[in-house]
């Protein structure tokens, strides 16, 4: 007589693994940060001088998504350890126990390996490689390198996040291009004050588990410093996709606008002398960091939509 | 003596038939993919090769 399953009457013992269901490995993507990473990718696919047949576009962003999910799911196997610890993080899959360190690297592999494959094979080689290499940035010079070793790691790391819309333009045009590395630094630039004034009201969570962030390392005063420094140097990049001819007259005022509104809450920020202010206006900070990333990209969406034309690049 | 193996519960087997469908259904889109992606690329060339 057959059962149709060896496993019911030989094999593993049910607690030991395979048993996660499908919505624990999609939890293994970071769907929140997937989601960011498909709006900054469609934008830096409109955004794009030249232009792609849709279905390709689909599939670009496709891969683009895929992969982003593979650097999540890899994140989550290296981090399984210190996402134990922190409350922010104790939930998700590995640490909770719904799915096995070795499924979660096998899982994030196959779909690294597959994302990329498909980029290549349907779209181009070249904005293959550049997914590769942001796969790579996240995987191992951020999660492995960095996170655990230096207070600068989200500064370097950032760059990770900050690839997609590059990935997706090089998917339009083969190439890379200076408004592709403006589209970039919008969110490199973006990512430091962004990510201190999470770690300002976590810093207990970190610190438990042995993550330098800034706060911990060099202060709360050093830390609401750069992230001024930081939010001051928004400014200039800002003026980036202005000066490559990538975006027009409505990102302009928009950008303005918005990051007038960042930098009196950085100094909000900084100039915060008891804890409870800190709290308060690091929360505020942090929410409106995310708006202002969301609200830059769409202007620019907004810009390829109607039709409005660039201003006149230098670069 | 070893602990005697647990078989699978009807709960594990239910999530692992639902993984199931889900990397089949995963399978066929990426095998979708690859055939529209193909006709896309193809597009009126195909109809203009040298037989």
């Amino acid at each position: 007589m057959t059962t149709g399953n060896a496993h019911t009457t030989t094999g593993l013992a049910a607690t030991s693994g395979g048993q996660g269901t499908a919505g624990d490995f999609f939890a293994l993507l970071k769907p929140r940060v997937m989601s960011l990473v498909i709006f900054t990718a469609v934008v830096g696919l409109f955004a794009a001088p030249s232009s792609i047949h849709p279905w390709m576009g689909f599939v670009t962003i496709l891969c683009i998504a895929l992969g982003a999910g593979a650097s999540g799911a890899l994140n989550m196997w290296y981090d399984a350890d210190i996402d134990a610890i922190m409350k922010r993080t104790a939930k998700r899959p590995v640490p909770s126990g719904a799915i096995e360190p070795g499924e979660a690297l096998g899982f994030g592999l196959a779909l690294a390996v597959a994302s990329v494959l498909m980029l290549g094979l349907l779209v181009n080689v070249a904005s293959a490689a550049l997914l590769a290499f942001t796969i790579f940035f996240y995987v191992v010079v951020y999660t492995m390198g960095l996170k655990r070793r230096t207070a600068q790691n989200i500064v370097i790391g950032g760059a990770a996040g900050a690839f997609p819309p590059m990935v997706a333009w090089t998917a339009v045009t083969g190439t890379i291009d200076p408004g592709s590395i403006a589209l970039f630094m919008l969110i490199f630039m973006w990512t430091p004050p962004h990510f201190w004034a999470l770690a300002l009201f976590r810093e207990g969570d970190y610190e438990k588990a042995g993550v330098p962030m800034l706060p911990n390392v060099a202060g709360r005063a050093e830390t609401k410093k750069q992230i001024l420094i930081y939010s001051l140097l928004l400014v200039p990049t800002i003026a980036a996709p202005l000066l490559t001819g990538t975006t027009g007259l409505l990102y302009a005022a928009g950008a303005v606008v918005l990051t007038i509104k960042f930098l009196v809450d950085a100094v909000a920020v900084y100039r915060a002398s008891s804890r409870d202010a800190e709290d308060k206006t690091t929360k505020r900070l942090f929410g409106f960091s995310i708006l202002w990333l969301f609200a830059l990209f769409a202007l620019i969406l907004a810009e390829k939509l109607i039709g409005i034309a660039p201003v006149g690049g230098l670069l | 003596m070893a602990t005697p193996v647990q078989p699978f519960s009807p709960d594990d087997l239910k999530r692992r038939r639902r993984r199931s469908i889900a990397l089949a259904l995963a399978l066929l889109a990426v095998v979708a993919i690859f055939f529209v992606s193909t006709l896309v690329r193809l597009g009126g060339n195909v109809a203009e090769r040298a037989l």
